[in-house]
């Protein structure tokens, strides 16, 4: 299971990526957990231009047995939703951390990353 | 012959396997003080015989379509219901009152609301339709609630005159959401245009119309598609279905839901019920579509096979995140529409629509020409028009009663005075005349 080291991760189980503008995030779900749902047949997203507090939802991401929350793992606003998510949801189970990212978010407070955690931590976390 | 079928050995043995010895004994913690004593209010027991003698006199009582010619409306109406549907829904797999789910559905079940779903999918011009809901009334409320989910607003509004116990239904589904329903002011008989466009705006979920309307009349659905559209609200249409084998599919003007009573696809009236709702979307709504939906697919050799697919919104999966807590359909009924319109096919569907609508003006003019009628609004009609008499509509509804004629519905459950009046293809011109000459005679 594939957990890249560039990446944040929030205890929810979204990875976060800091682009290189410095002030927008790419946000996804894990490998564990896609893995975890199994497999994805819808995403929800909020639409571009809502507003965000950190763990707030921002969509729901259905598998074949369940519907999972999608809680924000900084606040700010959807600036972009990946939109071929909406006929191919399953890139999220066959590339968690590319195709399949879901929100690009502006964040308001860039010292939440701090907050997140790292890889290792993740992985600990999981149990892995 | 006993009521409870129970003999004095069974009971016995019943009270043994508890471990009580007499009745008494069984009811030994419910305090004496709250025990009902006494004879109950019931009168004596019957035979079967007599019970049978009762019953008959009862139903004999009702002034039912086979005894009485009806031109009673408002939402259920007396349409030709083919013999064939009555002796291929009585086969033993189709006729359950159970609702077989996933594990149990058979193929042909299967087949059928796919069929049905594909049918009512072309009559009303929409991508995707359900295998149907309780009824219209609660079809339109289940619009409403996707409406108000999909747009995240809170409120509706109602262009036209819509049937009042649809709106009541609405109000119901609505009241814990707090959802707010706004009815536009009505002009004509139908929807007044310029007040539409003052109630509907970026708060409004779902504009909705029903085409025709209450009252019979056709309202202009491009004009308020158009308005619907520019305050990015959904345009829900209710239709009567056997009206669209002659007037415009919603989906050809812009409907994002249609919806609608099947009880005139194939369904007898029945007293009130059970019916059939329709329920048909646009493509993008599919995920959102309450009830279940029949798909067709193939298994692991590539042979055709259908299934209950997309009903991931309710108990199933979604829980508390669904729009509609609905997990089953009306599947005889939507069976019954399915056997109609594959025998009427689009030209008999055309034809009755055709023979409705030509009758029900022949009916109007009629009326039109005795002293003290005339019809309450100018606005086009298909099968049913509302008139204004000389006397109540109550009066002329129990004197026409006793002349075996059902007059209509009393426009009182809309609040306004008049008679609803509504005209099927089974009218002959010889009862509409006589209708006529009853009406003559009540001034």
């Amino acid at each position: 299971m594939n957990f890249p080291e560039d990446l944040k991760y929030t205890k929810e189980h979204e990875w976060v990526k800091l682009l290189e503008d410095g002030e927008t995030v790419l946000v996804g779900i894990t490998d564990f957990a896609q893995s975890e749902l199994g497999d994805i047949v819808f995403v929800e997203l909020k639409e571009v231009g809502t507003q965000f507090q950190q763990e707030a939802v921002f969509g729901t991401v259905e598998a074949v047995k369940t519907v999972s929350d999608l809680f924000a793992p900084v606040s700010g606003e959807i600036v972009e939703a990946n939109a071929e998510l909406e006929s191919q949801a399953e890139l999220v189970n066959q590339s968690p951390y590319e195709a399949g990212w879901m929100v690009k978010l502006k964040m308001d407070d860039k010292s939440q990353l701090d907050g997140l955690l790292s890889a290792a931590e993740y992985k600990a976390h999981i149990g892995k | 012959m006993p009521f409870i079928p129970n003999t004095d050995a069974d009971r016995a043995t019943m009270l043994q396997a508890v471990g009580a010895s007499t009745f008494d004994d069984l009811i030994s913690n419910i305090p004496e003080k709250v025990r009902f004593k006494g004879a109950l209010n019931l009168p004596e027991a019957l035979s079967e015989m007599e019970v049978l003698e009762e019953l008959n006199a009862l139903a004999n009582a009702n002034q039912d379509t086979q005894k009485v010619t009806s031109f009673l409306g408002g939402g259920a109406y007396d349409h030709f219901v083919p013999s064939a549907i009555g002796a291929i829904i009585s086969r033993s797999e189709f006729y359950t009152a159970y609702t077989p789910y996933q594990a149990e559905v058979s193929q042909g079940t299967l087949q059928a609301m796919y069929e049905f779903q594909t049918m009512v999918a072309r009559l009303t011009g929409m991508d995707v339709a359900n295998a149907s809901m309780y009824d219209g009334a609660t079809a339109l409320a289940e619009a409403m609630l996707l409406s108000v989910a999909h747009k995240n607003r809170k409120e509706v509004v109602l262009a036209g005159k819509i049937n009042p116990n649809a709106v009541a239904i609405m109000q119901t589904y609505g009241h814990g959401q707090e959802i707010h329903i706004r009815q536009s002011a009505l002009e004509n008989g139908g929807a007044d245009l310029a007040s539409v466009r003052e109630l509907v705006s970026d708060k409004t979920a779902a504009m909705i119309v029903q085409h025709p309307n209450f009252f019979g009349c056709l309202e202009d659905v491009h004009e308020l598609q158009k308005i619907a559209a520019e305050n990015n609200a959904l345009f829900i249409v209710s239709a009567d279905p056997i009206s669209l084998g002659i007037l415009e599919a919603p989906g050809n003007y812009g409907a994002d839901i249609v919806v609608g009573e099947g009880q005139g696809l194939g369904n007898t009236q029945s007293f009130g019920g059970p019916y059939l709702g329709l329920f048909a979307a646009k493509s993008q709504l599919l995920r959102k579509i309450p009830g279940r939906l029949s798909g067709m697919t193939v298994d692991k050799d590539g042979n055709q096979g259908f299934i209950l697919t997309l009903q991931t919104r309710e108990q199933h999966i979604r829980r508390e995140k669904a729009t509609s807590n609905i997990c089953t359909n009306q599947a005889l009924n939507a069976l019954c529409a399915c056997i109609y319109m594959s025998m009427m096919g689009k030209e008999g569907l055309t034809q009755v629509a055709s023979l409705s609508i030509q009758k029900a003006h022949y009916l109007a003019n009629e009326i039109q020409k005795l002293d003290g009628f005339k019809l309450k609004f100018s606005r086009p009609f298909f099968k049913e028009f509302a008139i204004e008499l000389p006397i109540p509509a109550s009066q002329a509804i129990a004197k026409l009663l006793e002349k075996k004629i059902h007059a209509g519905v009393d426009l009182k459950m809309a609040e306004e005075n008049g008679l609803l009046i509504a005209v099927t293809e089974k009218r002959s011109k010889a009862e509409m005349n006589s209708f006529v000459e009853a009406l003559k005679e009540l001034c």
